[in-house]
């Protein structure tokens, strides 16, 4: 038990921070997911042909390939891409992108694709007759999808948003390979310095179920605020 | 490009030998908690819901890490013929992979028993039919035709799951890329090479599952 202690002995603090940046991570990504979301999922309900292929293509893709190749394209590729970009402005030095960045960026793309299908999943069981009756109230089309469609969307997401966030959640500890110290990597270090790897990833387990535990009990309360009325 | 290819490919018959023996494994795993989840005695039954819970609720790397390197700090198990299959990184995989989907697929398989339809339970009972035989010849079909779509997306989950066996020094098609990546330091050749591989696969797993859909499948 003293390898959990808080201070220099123990691998308590270590872990807790650790924790907190995975709850930072997560949190990054999903918001970086719900960006990517709401800029892809009107393309895969769009009429137009082309920008319907490209809304496809991009859950499709993502959905379909290993969420490590992901972040390793990111993490390996996105050092090129970034010095090559700086090379055509003339700054020919060594670019290191944050591990923070890159993978909240990584899992943000692996989520989004999860949170489309979603989104798209919400605005096609909400009832035609809002659509009708807002057009039929004379309602902008922005205010009309403010007003009437996104917060219903809302509603009818939070289920499904919830399995995309523990699915994130447990993403995240795939950056550990890119050395950005959450749970998974702090547990791993801890464990090659003491030697003890069963107990230092029963911890980890422990964590993450605690986090999933604790997401659920909060989203359950959301959900039952929301419906509020229904 | 193609001076990469063969080793991609190479890396990705171990991929789906990792996914098919996992698969196998993991049937089997979860048709039997799915069993025991709808037992009425509460202490199997909470059992097999703590190991739903604890697979379902944890990294699949963290499950792969405490098998491949937290077993092997148990010196019993060190000591014991186990060591043989524990000590060599594929079987570990193939373990922890198989515990995961195992999980997976015994919520799959309960929610389809339980959604199963009471008239056709009642009505093998009036034909006189066993329990026993009511179970295998009329529950296990049914609920097997029912999750035909979950299990097809669970299979898929698993397929992009085989790639984290490329961290325990296995080279499967994601150990090959990060191969070719560090030999010849261009990740965009190595990576979107593997995607496209992986999306392959993924793409003929959808259409067998599909086709198995319509050929066994209920009709809705």
């Amino acid at each position: 038990m003293e390898l959990l202690s808080f201070g220099d002995t123990g691998w308590g603090d270590e872990l807790f921070f650790a924790t907190l940046m995975t709850i930072a991570v997560s949190i990054a990504a999903m918001v970086i997911g719900f960006v990517f979301a709401l800029i892809f999922t009107p393309l895969k309900l769009s009429k137009n042909k082309t920008l319907n292929v490209i809304g496809n293509c991009y859950t499709t893709i993502i959905r379909g390939v290993p969420e490590l190749l992901v972040i390793y394209l990111l993490f390996f590729g996105g050092t090129g891409a970034a010095m090559y970009v700086a090379s055509i402005f003339g700054y020919n030095g060594y670019i290191e992108i944050n591990a923070f960045i890159t993978g909240a960026l990584a899992i943000g793309i692996i989520s989004g694709a999860y949170s489309t299908e979603v989104f798209r999943g919400a605005i096609l069981s909400i009832d035609k007759g809002q659509f009708e009756a807002s057009k039929v109230l004379g309602l902008k089309k922005n205010i009309q999808f403010y007003k009437v469609i996104l917060p219903q969307m809302l509603r009818l997401s939070i289920p499904n948003l919830s399995n995309v966030w523990q699915i994130t959640l447990k993403d995240t500890s795939l950056i550990s390979v890119t050395g950005l110290v959450e749970i998974m990597r702090q547990s791993y270090i801890a464990a090659g310095s003491t030697r003890d790897p069963l107990f230092f990833y029963s911890v980890a387990a422990v964590l993450y179920l605690i986090l999933t535990f604790l997401s659920m009990k909060i989203i359950n309360k959301l959900e039952v605020r929301y419906n509020k009325g229904f | 490009m193609i001076s990469i290819f063969p080793s991609l490919l190479n890396g990705a018959v171990i991929t789906l030998k990792l996914l098919a023996s996992s698969m196998f494994f993991g049937l089997l795993i979860g048709l039997l908690f799915a069993i025991l989840r709808i037992n009425k005695n509460p202490i199997i039954n909470k059992f097999a819901y703590g190991y739903s819970y604890f697979f379902r609720g944890t990294p699949l790397l963290v499950q792969l890490y405490l098998i491949y390197y937290g077993l092997a700090n148990i010196e019993f198990l060190r000591n014991s013929f186990l060591w043989v299959i524990i000590r060599e990184p594929y079987w570990c995989a193939i373990i922890a992979f198989s515990l995961n989907t195992g999980a997976y697929t015994s919520e799959i398989l309960r929610s389809a028993f339980q959604t199963i339809k009471e008239g056709y339970i009642e009505a093998a009972q009036s034909l006189g039919v066993t329990k026993k035989i009511t179970f295998y010849k009329i529950q296990i079909p049914i609920a097997i035709k029912q999750s035909l779509p979950a299990y097809g997306n669970e299979i898929i989950l698993m397929l992009k799951g085989t790639s984290l066996a490329s961290v325990i020094t296995i080279m499967d098609l994601m150990g090959e890329a990060r191969k070719v990546n560090v030999l010849t330091f261009k990740p965009f050749e190595a990576f979107i090479t593997a995607g496209i591989i992986y999306l392959f696969i993924t793409f003929i797993i959808h259409n067998i599952v599909k086709y198995l859909e319509k050929k066994y499948g209920f009709q809705t």
